[in-house]
C-alpha cells in the first residue's frame, strides 16, 4: 500500500491548487487509495446515470462536460482544465454522474474514490471543513457562471 | 466622463449637410454566421470619410431604408472600409443581403476609440463577447503594426456557439502567432468543438498579465462588459486601466438628437469608449 | 425722425403702435408674435396690431391653463402659452436632405436654408434665455446645425419684460428673469399706469435703430424708466414658484435610486407634453421618406421625446422601460446632466410643463421633494 507510487500521488495532490495547503496528513489519507490515469482525446471518462464515485482532480489536459438527451446530440456545458476538479455526485446522493465527461486532448487525472473521501470527512471535520471552504467557491462559480449562460446574453 | 483619446468631430460631408451620407461600393461580402456577414467598401467616388481610428463608428446608410451606426472593424489607406453586421433591425437586416456592386452610404467617422498609445509599454489584455470582436480587431491591426511596443498580449473571445463565432479562420491564424496568448469560448459546444466552453470570464484566470501594469479592452454585450470588468477588477487591474465599449440608440451620431445619452455622456460623441472607473456608477443603476 | 443709438430710451405711444408694425415689414420682417387661437395665446404670423391677445390674460396652475379677459388693454397681459420660439428655429418637421438615385449610386441635395427675416415679437426674459440655451445647443458645438443657424441669423428679437408673474414661473429662481438685460434688438416695457397706455423702449443693437428710425416716439423720462423698473421688480416680487438650484447638478447625480422617483412615476403618464412645451428640449428622430418608385427619398426630422418607450430601442428592447427611468432621464438631463454638456441649467424656469401636464407634475416641487431627504433609497428596485 504505502510505496513509490503513493508517495508520487501525495505530491501531486498536494501540489494540486484546490489541495494546497490541506493538512498533511489529510493529503497522504486520500492519496492512499488514489489512482491516476490518462486519457486520449474522445475517451470517456464517465458517464452520465452511471455509478459516481470519484473527485478527480485534472493535472493536465481539457475535459468536457456533457449532457445529453435521446432526442439531439449531447451538449457540452462547461469545460475544465488543468488545476481544476471535476465531481461531486460522489459527495451528494444519489451517487449518480449527473453528466457525462469526455477529454479533448490528452489529459492525466487523479481519480479520488469518492468513499474514502466521505468516511475521512465524517471522520475528521476538521478537515472537512477544509474541504468545504474550497469545494463551495467552486460550486458557486459554476453555479453562476451556468446561470450567465442561461441568460443567453449573445442573444439571438 | 473624459479618458478615452479624444478624436477630431471632423463630418464626412465637406461642402453639404453634416448629415449627409457619402456614396460607397460593396467590393465583396464574406458570410461569417447565418445572420452575420462582413462587407468590404470602396468609396464610389472621389469623396470618402476621414481616416479613422480604432474603435470608432459609422452610420452606414441603405438607400430608401434607413441608417444604423456601425463600428468600424477594418480598412485601408486608400479609402477602403470594413463593416461586419449583424441583422438586428430593418436597416442592418437590408445590409446584410447587399450584394457585390451595390452602393449604399456612409458618414462618419464618430465617437471616441481605443486608447491605443496609453496602453504602450503595457500588458494588453482584450476581450470580445458576441459581436464584441469587429470593433476590437483594429485594435489588433495596429497592435501587430507594431508589436514591440506593447507588453504581453491577451485574447479572450467567446461567443455563443462555435458558430456564431466570427473572423474564424483569421482567428485560428493569430492562434498560431507566438507574441500573444488567444483562449477562445464558447456558451455551448456539441462534440465537434474541442475549445473551451464557459463564459469569457472564466478565461481570465489563464490569462497571464501584470494587473499593475495592464490596459484592459472589452466590448460585447453590456452584462458581459460588467462581468468581465468586475473579474478584471478582482484581479486587481485598476478601473480607469479598464475600457468598454457602449452601444445605444443612435440616430445623429453628433450630439444632436439625443437618443444615445448615457446621463452627461453622449454615446456617439463622448464614446462608445469609455472608461470603467467612469462608467460603472452608472452601470450599476437600472435603466439610465 | 430722430437718429437713435444703442441704449436710448423712448417712449412708443399706444397709438403708434401699428406704425411700429408698418417699420418692422418695412425693414423686411415678417412679423411673428403671440395671438389668440383655440382658447389659448400661441405665436404665428401677425399682419396688424389687432392680431395681438388685446386685454387677454392666462391663469395657469399645475395641469390647468385658462385665458382671462383683463379689465384693461394690455397686448402682452399675459405670460406664456403651449408655443415656444423654438418652433421657429427648429420647426418639428424639418427636411434635411434629398437622395437622388443617379445610375448606380445616388447624390444628395441638402435643403437649402435661405429664408425670411423674422421678427420675434413679445420675446420674456425667460424665452430670451431659452434661445441662448437652444444656440449653444444647436450652433454651439463643433458641429453647427445648418438649418438652425441660418433662421436663427435672420431673427430680430424684440423682447417684452413681464408686468405680471404666471402660477406657475419661476425665472427668478432660474436667474432668467424677469428683467431682460442682455443686448437683445429692442426691449419693450408696457406701461398701463399710471397713463397714458404706452411702452417704454430700450433700443439694443444697431439694427434695432434702424427699424425705429421712422416711428413716431419720445424721448423717455425719468419717472416712465422708474415706472418700467418697478414694474419688473414687482413682477419678480410674485413669482408662482421658486426652486432652489444650489448644487442641483450634484443633488440629482447622486440620487438616482431617490424613492421619489417611485412617486412621480406612479402619476406621469409619459404622454411627452413637457417636452413639446419645453422652449429647450432638442431630442429628434430621423425619418427616411421614399418616394414610391424610389427616385427619390427625403431625410426628415422630427421633434421626438426621451418618453417615448422607441426612444432608448436597441435590438428590440428599450433600455429605458420603465416610466420611472424615462422621467428620471428628463428631469436629471434638464437640471442636471445639462449643466456637464453645456455649462448651463437647460430650465430657464417658465413652467410650461407644470402647465401641460395632465397630472400636474411640477418638477419644482419634484426637486424639493428629493432635497428633503437626500440619500434615501427606493425600498424596492434598487441597487443590486
Amino acid at each position: 500500500m504505502k510505496g513509490e507510487g503513493e508517495h508520487k500521488l501525495s505530491r501531486e495532490i498536494a501540489s494540486h491548487p484546490f489541495f494546497h495547503g490541506m493538512t498533511r496528513e489529510f493529503v497522504h489519507t486520500v492519496a492512499a487509495e488514489a489512482v491516476e490515469r490518462s486519457f486520449v482525446a474522445d475517451d470517456m471518462i464517465a458517464v452520465e446515470g452511471t455509478e459516481a464515485d470519484i473527485l478527480y482532480l485534472v493535472l493536465e489536459g481539457k475535459v468536457a462536460l456533457e449532457l445529453g438527451a435521446a432526442d439531439r446530440p449531447p451538449i457540452t456545458v462547461q469545460t475544465v482544465g488543468s488545476g481544476e476538479i471535476v465531481g461531486w455526485s460522489w459527495l451528494v446522493p444519489p451517487h449518480r454522474w449527473r453528466f457525462s465527461i469526455r477529454a479533448l486532448k490528452p489529459t492525466r487525472l487523479v481519480a479520488i474514490d469518492g468513499g474514502i473521501m466521505r468516511r475521512t470527512l465524517h471522520a475528521h471535520p476538521d478537515w472537512g471543513f477544509q474541504f468545504m471552504v474550497r469545494f463551495m467557491p467552486v460550486l458557486a462559480e459554476r453555479l453562476e457562471n451556468t446561470r450567465i449562460q442561461l441568460l443567453d446574453i449573445y442573444g439571438r | 466622463m473624459a479618458a478615452s483619446v479624444r478624436m477630431d468631430p471632423t463630418s464626412s460631408a465637406d461642402a453639404g449637410h453634416p448629415l449627409a451620407p457619402i456614396p460607397y461600393v460593396v467590393r465583396s461580402v464574406a458570410t461569417e454566421t447565418p445572420d452575420i456577414v462582413t462587407l468590404t467598401l470602396n468609396p464610389h467616388a472621389t469623396k470618402r470619410i476621414p481616416p479613422f481610428r480604432p474603435g470608432q463608428f459609422n452610420m452606414v446608410y441603405v438607400y430608401g431604408v434607413g441608417e444604423s451606426a456601425i463600428s468600424i472593424s477594418g480598412g485601408t489607406s486608400d479609402g477602403q472600409l470594413i463593416h461586419t453586421v449583424q441583422s438586428l433591425g430593418k436597416v442592418s437586416n437590408a445590409l446584410t443581403r447587399l450584394t457585390p456592386g451595390d452602393t449604399l452610404g456612409v458618414r462618419g467617422p464618430y465617437g471616441r476609440g481605443w486608447p491605443i498609445a496609453e496602453a504602450k509599454g503595457r500588458d494588453l489584455v482584450i476581450v470580445a463577447g458576441g459581436l464584441g470582436l469587429p470593433p476590437l480587431r483594429p485594435v489588433l491591426y495596429e497592435i501587430f503594426r507594431n508589436r514591440e511596443a506593447y507588453g504581453r498580449i491577451e485574447i479572450i473571445d467567446g461567443a455563443r456557439t462555435p458558430k456564431n463565432l466570427v473572423y474564424y479562420d483569421e482567428v485560428q491564424g493569430w492562434r498560431r502567432r507566438s507574441d500573444l496568448r488567444i483562449q477562445v469560448t464558447v456558451d455551448a459546444a456539441g462534440r465537434d468543438w474541442y475549445g473551451d466552453v464557459g463564459v469569457v470570464t472564466t478565461r481570465i484566470p489563464d490569462a497571464r498579465f501584470e494587473p499593475e501594469r495592464t490596459t484592459a479592452f472589452i466590448c460585447g454585450p453590456e452584462i458581459m462588459l460588467k462581468l468581465t470588468a468586475q473579474a478584471l477588477a478582482a484581479r486587481k487591474v485598476p478601473a480607469d486601466s479598464i475600457f468598454i465599449s457602449m452601444e445605444r440608440n443612435m440616430k445623429c451620431a453628433i450630439g444632436l438628437c439625443g437618443h444615445c445619452q448615457f446621463q452627461s455622456s453622449f454615446v456617439c460623441r463622448d464614446g462608445p469608449v469609455f472608461s470603467y472607473a467612469a462608467a460603472q456608477p452608472l452601470l450599476n443603476v437600472k435603466e439610465v | 425722425m430722430v437718429e437713435l443709438n444703442v441704449g436710448d430710451r423712448v417712449i412708443l405711444a399706444r397709438g403708434e403702435f401699428p406704425a411700429f408694425f408698418v417699420a418692422l415689414r418695412e425693414a423686411g420682417y415678417e412679423v411673428v408674435g403671440p395671438t389668440v387661437r383655440d382658447g389659448a395665446i400661441v405665436y404665428d404670423r401677425l399682419s396688424r396690431v389687432e392680431d395681438l391677445p388685446i386685454g387677454w390674460t392666462d391663469r395657469q396652475a399645475p395641469g390647468k391653463y385658462r385665458l382671462e379677459r383683463r379689465s384693461d388693454e394690455a397686448l402682452f397681459g399675459y405670460n406664456v402659452g403651449p408655443f415656444t420660439w423654438k418652433k421657429f428655429l427648429f420647426p418639428p418637421r424639418e427636411r434635411l436632405w434629398t437622395a437622388r438615385k443617379d445610375g448606380d449610386s445616388f447624390t444628395i441635395e441638402p435643403e437649402p436654408t435661405d429664408g425670411p427675416s423674422v421678427a420675434f415679437l413679445g420675446m420674456r426674459a425667460c424665452e430670451l434665455a431659452g434661445v441662448r440655451v437652444t444656440d449653444r445647443v444647436f450652433q454651439g458645438g463643433p458641429i453647427v446645425d445648418p438649418g438652425y443657424a441660418a433662421r436663427r441669423s435672420r431673427i430680430f428679437r424684440i423682447a417684452v419684460q413681464c408686468g405680471q408673474a404666471g402660477g406657475n414661473c419661476f425665472c427668478v429662481s432660474m436667474g432668467t428673469g424677469p428683467g431682460v438685460d442682455s443686448d437683445v434688438d429692442l426691449v419693450l416695457t408696457e406701461i398701463l399706469e399710471p397713463g397714458p397706455h404706452r411702452f417704454l423702449l430700450r433700443v439694443g443693437s444697431s439694427e434695432g435703430a434702424r427699424v425705429l428710425a421712422h416711428v413716431p416716439l419720445a424721448p423717455a423720462n425719468a419717472s416712465e424708466e422708474r415706472a418700467a423698473a418697478s414694474i419688473v421688480a414687482r413682477t419678480a416680487g410674485s413669482m408662482g414658484r421658486t426652486m432652489e438650484t444650489d448644487g442641483i447638478r450634484d443633488l440629482l447625480r447622486t440620487n438616482l435610486d431617490h424613492p421619489r422617483w417611485d412617486d412621480v412615476a406612479r402619476r406621469c403618464l409619459s404622454c411627452t407634453n413637457c417636452t413639446m412645451v419645453c422652449p429647450t428640449c432638442f431630442c429628434s428622430t430621423h425619418e427616411e421618406v421614399p418616394d414610391l418608385d424610389l427616385a427619390k427619398v427625403e431625410r426628415w426630422r422630427r421633434w421626438d421625446s426621451c418618453f417615448n418607450l422607441a426612444f432608448t430601442e436597441l435590438h428590440g428592447v428599450s433600455v429605458r422601460k420603465s416610466g420611472l427611468s424615462r422621467y428620471r432621464q428628463w428631469m436629471t438631463h434638464k437640471l442636471g446632466t445639462w449643466h456637464d454638456q453645456f455649462g448651463s441649467s437647460g430650465c430657464i424656469g417658465c413652467g410650461r410643463c407644470i402647465t401641460w401636464c395632465p397630472v400636474g407634475i411640477d418638477i419644482t416641487e419634484e426637486v424639493a421633494a428629493i432635497r428633503k431627504s437626500p440619500g434615501a433609497t427606493t425600498a424596492k428596485g434598487g441597487n443590486p
